[in-house]
């Protein structure tokens, strides 16, 4: 019977009523009274010196409040970077300097030379427009391989090279591996691109800054996805504002992808700039701005090699990858391709063997960080593609190859310093093969063919770390934050509950997810409990919403507040009931004595709490709101197996995914409306990758795809009607949910069970093809059967 | 976008007038034109809004069987109302953008712009349809001069478009992943007096007929006919979405498949 309250119900998403009736507060939809608008002149240069900014004929045009350029920010700090890398060597990586405002130099097409502020936003563009900038062009970094070469133009002058570090992972299993793979009886080699994107969240990137000239006080409110996580890194090293002075506001925002994680340079303007100009200041990124200023994902080059005993059993991978950091560090840019990447490289299976060797390059692009799934993405690609490979060398069913080498015992210790805690890859494999119906695949070939279409299957394994943690760990791997999360649980008198989350919802739907956890727990009605996030005055400190942390991490911080809660009001009902509270049963948000018919309503509890009448008051303080703090012990590991089925037309090259079914173990799951919405969310975007999203820019630095006349978002009729599963559940083992996280599974587990089905469907039409570069659009999958 | 004015007229008349103001600019359905300001790279300081000319919308038939379609006809209306009397030209329409695109665009809007990547050339040359202006009469196969470059001259205005009937048509649109404009999209059209084949998406000279395959056709209309054919990929668009000799390649395709569906 599925549940119609509570832990494992479907309850319907109360935040959509107001996103869906044009209800919601947008950072948009914020206007302060006086505000002025910045336009943002950006460089339409890829790399060149920036020998003159003339505004003069621009400072007097109408409406003109102010103009800035990098000169005014010299005297603040650079956009940090959050996370610090150490190379292969011990040396840590090169960081250069990132800038407000452009200064000396640009170093990407859309990076920002000036800021006009006016009165209207048509009139800051108008003045834009008479600001005269000299740039003298140098030539463009923009491959990577050739940015590292001898003699390649630097991006940074000031740095040794483009290369921002080379890293090995893990350095000490280097001379094993490579004597594995001189023992081994087959090895399977592929080189392949992890093509870049651009995240595109419906809502583009908005800020508005305030300042309180009467406290000093400034406010800025941002699309963001971790309002506490700009606050700090804004206030303390951009410009130099105290926490305490300092608020920060991210409200609705529409989708963030990761690409909303980021602090900005156009968050520590529009703040700067309040006070600089005493009237509050608006940026709304158009789209065209977005696409050459939002941070991009993926973009790496890789050499990936598996070695196998004369068995086929895995033996031992060895990768190198060229990773694209863009002109500048984002804020967490350097550790996608390491620790979210090389740490995944074992995926569900028992190789003995791995070493990962990653060298982040700088280029004249757009900078690179975050998106759904970062990282394990491009180590599920590259493992899956080639073990797919390997089974066609060696003539063997993929499925068996995988299962093969399953890991099978749990705890897991991989030889890239990751334990898997629990999992059942058996479990996942067997029931995909059951629901995707996979013996019925011939069948369904031979009526495709009998229409003049190939048709392919491609099947693939996935596993991920999600709530990446402990916070001592990744203190050690070069975090410069902790990755705990926060809740404070607020009761009032009259029974009702806000949680006060560090988390951030920005679509995944916490507002109805985290009040069924609650509600369970004490045995009251779901709309008995709101949930508050995204505002640093009202929130305890948190880090925020990315790597499908915030039920694992963010969930568990506020059940362990609703402990504390609960511990507390038993105390209370124990004094009013004169009983010990060790006595004392909370059920269906009634207290009890342990084998009395003696009661107290939960409404009276909290009434207690706040009327404090008859009240132990020398041991009890009144008041019902309790924090909690949860700094998981280690990652949680969801998994899964999934296949796709492809028909390609062997006369134009298109594509078309005809079946798609995802099995994935996401552990217990609290709503399983909204896990399989994720998953259908995740979905679109791998397999957007996978056949239509590109990046592309040219020689020179110029972005190709800069517009959707141009860069292919997928659409509803591109995506089938996916069969999604979570019924595999092999609960995590170290929260106390027994989550594992579920909003980047489908991004990360999808393209390689596209490419690898398209493989399939020309491989069947005797074509010598063994893999082809992602998206596989028409024109590369017919290029690549002629 | 920078200030403009903007004029409603009634009439073609009035239009043609208000075309005479310094730096006019027709105004269709807006789906390119109105971009293109947001994006400044249009700076006209009068916008004269052709929607609002009763005489230049609607789907009709002339005395000699013509399908007659106003300039400013919304490609819904197209799509809509030439089901019946055209239904080649109708489908072509109803795969036009978005219903959004098509409840604003105009035929006259498409064929002014004339975009190398559109569908309503293709139907305009691969039915030898005639452009009427406010002036004059343009033969499809005069009007067409290249990408983004008509016969028409400054100032006049599309007021309709007459397409001669086909026998039997097709078009076949290729998608652009992204745009969804045509990669490349072929019109094929059997007459008594010969067939024509039209060829949009492809050439770095705008939309084309592709001669051979109209003779071939003109002989054998069938799929087969065209099979052994080949273009070649030097002048074709070459970028993101594909190389010339795949637009080439895909121009056979294309053309077959149009042949097929319309016979
Ligand atoms: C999302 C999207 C998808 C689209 N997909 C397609 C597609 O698949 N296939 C396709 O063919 N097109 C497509 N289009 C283009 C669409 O068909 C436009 O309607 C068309 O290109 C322009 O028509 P309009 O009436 O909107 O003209 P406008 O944008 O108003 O004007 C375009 C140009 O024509 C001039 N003009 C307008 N009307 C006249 C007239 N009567 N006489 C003389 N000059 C005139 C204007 O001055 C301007 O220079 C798409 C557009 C969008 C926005």
């Amino acid at each position: 019977m599925p549940k119609d309250s509570g832990i494992g119900a479907s309850t319907k998403r109360r935040e959509d009523v107001r996103f869906l009736t044009g209800a919601g507060n947008y950072t948009d939809d914020i206007n302060i009274r006086g505000q002025a608008h910045v336009y943002f002149l950006r460089s339409d240069v890829a790399h060149g010196t920036l020998d003159n900014v003339d505004t003069s004929a621009a400072e007097g045009m109408p409406g003109v409040v102010k103009i800035f350029t990098g000169a005014d920010f010299e005297a603040v700090g650079g956009m940090p970077c959050g996370w610090q890398v150490t190379d292969k060597h011990g040396e840590p990586m090169q960081e250069p300097k990132h800038p407000v405002l452009a200064h000396g130099k640009v170093r990407h097409v859309g990076e920002p030379i000036a800021a006009v502020v006016a009165d209207t936003l048509a009139q800051a563009r108008d003045a834009a427009e008479a600001i005269v900038v000299d740039i003298s062009d140098l030539p463009a970094v923009i491959d990577m391989k050739a940015a590292v070469s001898d003699g390649a133009t630097k991006v940074h002058d000031d740095l040794t090279s483009n290369l921002c570090y080379d890293w090995g992972f893990v350095e000490e299993n280097k001379a094993a591996t490579d004597e594995a793979f001189d023992k081994a009886a087959h090895v399977t080699t592929l080189e392949l691109v992890n093509n870049r994107l651009v995240a595109n969240p419906m809502e583009p990137r908005v800020a508005v800054g305030d300042y309180a000239r009467g406290t000093g006080d400034h406010t800025l409110y941002t699309t963001s996805q971790n309002p506490h996580v700009i606050r700090l890194l804004m206030g303390a090293f951009v410009l130099g504002i105290p926490e305490h002075k300092l608020r920060v506001v991210a409200p609705d925002v529409g989708g963030g992808f990761g690409t909303k994680i980021f602090h900005y340079q156009e968050e520590a303007f529009c703040t700067f700039a309040a006070k600089a100009c005493n009237r509050p200041v608006k940026w709304t990124s158009s789209r065209t701005e977005a696409f050459m200023s939002d941070a991009h994902g993926r973009d790496h080059v890789t050499r990936i090699e598996l070695a196998l005993d004369a068995e086929n059993n895995f033996t031992a991978l060895r990768t190198e990858t060229y990773a694209n950091m863009g002109a500048y560090l984002s804020t967490f840019a350097p550790s996608v391709p390491t620790w979210l990447h090389g740490t995944l490289m074992a995926g569900n299976y028992k190789t003995p063997l791995i070493y990962v060797n990653v060298k982040a390059v700088f280029t004249n692009t757009v900078p690179v960080d975050a998106y759904r799934g970062a990282g394990r993405p491009e180590a599920t690609f590259q493992l899956e593609r080639v073990i797919d490979k390997a089974a066609r060398e060696l003539k063997v069913d993929p499925i068996a190859l995988r299962r093969q080498n399953f890991v099978t015992e749990f705890p897991y210790a991989t030889p890239v310093a990751v334990e898997y805690d629990t999992g059942d890859y058996v479990a996942t494999m067997d029931k995909l093969e059951e629901i995707a119906d996979l013996s019925g695949f011939d069948a369904r070939r031979k009526a495709s063919e009998a229409r003049g279409m190939l048709r392919g299957l491609g099947v693939n394994c996935y596993i991920e770390a999600c709530g990446i943690a402990p916070s001592n760990l990744v203190g050690q791997l070069g975090a410069r934050a902790g990755l705990y999360e926060s809740a404070t649980v607020r009761v009032n008198a009259t029974g009702g509950l806000v949680v006060m989350t560090g988390s951030h919802s920005h679509g995944q739907g916490h507002e109805t997810a985290f009040p069924q956890v609650i509600a369970d727990m004490i045995g009251i009605d779901e709309s008995m409990i709101e949930v508050v996030h995204g505002d640093t005055a009202n929130t305890p400190m948190g880090m925020g919403t990315y790597g499908s942390r915030s039920l694992a991490v963010g969930g568990s911080a506020m059940v362990r507040a609703t402990e504390k809660i609960i511990a507390k009001a038993k105390k209370i009902a124990g004094h009013i009931l004169e009983a010990s509270d060790e006595d004392i049963e909370l059920k269906d948000g009634t207290f009890s004595v342990a084998g009395t018919d003696k009661s107290l309503a939960w409404g009276d509890v909290t009434l207690a709490a706040y009327v404090p009448h008859n009240y132990p008051l020398e041991d009890l303080e009144p008041g019902l709101e309790e924090t909690a703090f949860y700094d998981p012990s280690n990652f949680t590991y969801p998994a899964g197996a999934y296949a796709c089925e492809v028909e390609v037309d062997p006369e134009t090259g298109k594509v078309t995914i005809e079946a798609f079914t995802a099995v994935d173990d996401f552990g217990n799951v609290v709503n399983p409306m909204i896990v399989t919405g994720q998953v259908h969310g995740g979905l679109a975007q791998g397999i957007g990758q996978a056949l239509l999203e590109n990046c592309a820019y040219d020689e020179n630095g110029q972005l190709l795809s800069a517009s959707y006349m141009d860069y292919a978002m997928p659409r509803a009729d591109d995506l089938p009607f996916y069969q999604v599963d979570h019924s595999c559940q092999t609960p995590c083992t170290h929260n106390p949910l027994g989550v594992k996280g579920c909003g980047e599974a489908g991004a990360i587990g999808s393209p390689p069970s596209v490419v690898n089905a398209v493989v399939d469907a020309l491989q069947s039409a005797g074509k010598d093809v063994t893999h082809i570069d992602m998206p596989l659009s028409p024109a590369r999958v017919w290029a690549a059967m002629q | 976008m920078y200030n403009f004015d903007v004029e409603r007229p009634g009439t073609v008349a009035d239009a043609a007038a208000a075309m005479g103001r310094e730096d006019a600019q027709a105004l269709g359905g807006g789906q390119t034109l109105i971009p293109t300001l947001k994006q400044r790279l249009a700076s006209p300081s009068v916008l004269v809004s052709l929607t609002g000319i009763a005489e230049m919308a609607g789907v009709c038939t002339t005395d000699d069987g013509q399908v007659a379609i106003g300039g400013a006809t919304t490609h819904g209306a197209v799509a809509r109302d030439a089901a019946s009397l055209y239904p080649g030209l109708a489908g072509l329409a109803s795969h036009i953008g978005d219903p959004a695109v098509r409840n604003r665009g105009t035929i006259g809007g498409s064929l002014a712009n004339n975009d190398p990547s559109a569908c309503y050339p293709a139907a305009a040359l691969g039915s030898g349809a005639t452009i009427i202006t406010n002036t004059r009469s343009i033969a499809a196969d005069d009007y067409f001069q290249g990408m983004f470059t008509t016969a028409l001259e400054e100032g006049e205005i599309i007021t309709e478009v007459r397409f001669p009937v086909p026998e039997v048509s097709d078009y076949q649109k290729f998608v652009q992943p992204a745009s969804r404009f045509a990669l490349v999209g072929v019109f094929v059209a059997k007459y008594a007096g010969g067939v024509r084949v039209a060829v949009t998406g492809a050439s770095n000279d705008g939309v084309f007929r592709w001669s051979e395959a109209e003779a071939a056709l003109s002989s054998d209309f069938s799929a087969d006919a065209v099979k052994g054919l080949s273009l070649s990929g030097d002048n074709m668009i070459s970028d993101l979405h594909g190389t010339g000799a795949y637009r080439a390649h895909l121009v056979g395709v294309m053309t077959g498949r149009a042949v097929t569906n319309a016979a």
